[in-house]
């Protein structure tokens, strides 16, 4: 089945990063330029993942006061920017998501 | 990161994995964002060729981990260079690292090493214990949730959690503004090349601003 494939091939794949350097010899380093881009990859990665759930409706650029996951979802931001904490940044932008849809 | 767990877990089921394939998932990837995000591709149908990209390209800065512990932890067999690998979570990483740092490397087979191994286990399988708790009660809620309560939006709100910390200075906000920007450009582009579009974008505008810094 499909879905068991995804999650061993996901499992391998991260094991071999995670491993990576460690099993290699000492003389295979880290390219310099790759040293120099891997600390932006989580922010460009995550931030395309999250932001289309926002911005778009299937599909389409979605730039509305209609829209209530791009406004639940700035909240969210608001959140997560203030005060840095997980489960508020997650429970806020729920209630908003249902506030807004509620209200609007 | 219990709370993340435990988030994860209730986003998984929310985003149609069944229970006993979403614990399989935590227990064999161990990776929180590489999960949410394979949850929300395998919800949309999406080839597994790209899944494995996707989920390779989120956890790249394992690399950098493992990099950089070589020099900690490299002189170990290899059944436990796999063993503190497969335990290489961010916040194993981070404990251990700070600790490491105090000490200068021991490259060679030596008691030190050891020494090295059981504070790297020490910190790493309380983590790990922890983590898979977490996912297991977010699982248990995911399934005794009503749908009607959008779950499923957790994921992205995740995701916003994870990222806004990380938006530390100028060129960090670039990278993930060009990386917003490209994804949604790109969006019609078949197998999700968005993502990857966006990820080379991100990128290489953080480093354009990082070296005009």
């Amino acid at each position: 089945m499909s879905l068991w494939l995804a999650i061993v091939g996901m499992g391998l794949v991260t094991l071999a990063l995670r491993a990576s350097f460690l099993l290699l010899p000492d003389k295979v380093q880290l390219p310099a330029l790759l040293r120099r881009a891997l600390p932006f990859v989580p922010a460009a990665v995550l931030t395309a993942l999250w932001a289309p759930e926002l911005l778009l409706h299937k599909g389409v650029l979605y730039l509305s006061l209609h829209n209530e996951r791009l406004l639940a979802g700035a909240a969210a931001v608001l959140v997560a920017w203030r005060w840095r904490l997980t489960v508020a940044t997650i429970a806020v932008g729920l209630v908003a998501l249902h506030l807004f849809d509620w209200l609007l | 990161m219990a709370p993340f767990g435990l988030v994860t877990g209730v986003a998984m089921v929310a985003g149609g994995i069944p229970p006993l394939a979403a614990m399989a998932m935590s227990v064999l990837v161990y990776a929180g964002a590489s999960m949410l995000a394979a949850t929300q591709l395998l919800s949309a149908g999406t080839p597994l060729a790209v899944i494995l990209l996707t989920v390779l390209f989120i956890n790249l800065r394992f690399m950098m981990y493992s990099a950089s512990m070589r020099a900690h932890l490299g002189g170990l067999p290899l059944r436990w260079k796999l063993a503190a690998g497969y335990l290489l979570a961010d916040n194993a990483y981070g404990l251990s690292i700070a600790r490491f740092n105090e000490h200068p490397p021991m490259r060679t087979e030596h008691p030190e090493m050891r020494g090295r191994l059981g504070y790297f286990l020490g910190a790493a399988l309380p983590i790990w214990v922890t983590w898979q708790a977490a996912v297991g009660l977010g699982i248990a809620l995911g399934a005794a949730l009503p749908a009607q309560w959008r779950l499923e939006f957790a994921a992205p709100l995740a995701f916003i959690a994870l990222t806004v910390p990380l938006l530390r200075d100028r060129a960090m906000v670039a990278a993930a503004l060009a990386a917003a920007v490209t994804v949604v450009a790109a969006w019609a582009l078949p197998l999700r090349l968005s993502l990857a579009a966006a990820a080379v974008a991100g990128i290489a505008v953080g480093l354009l601003v990082r070296r005009r810094a």
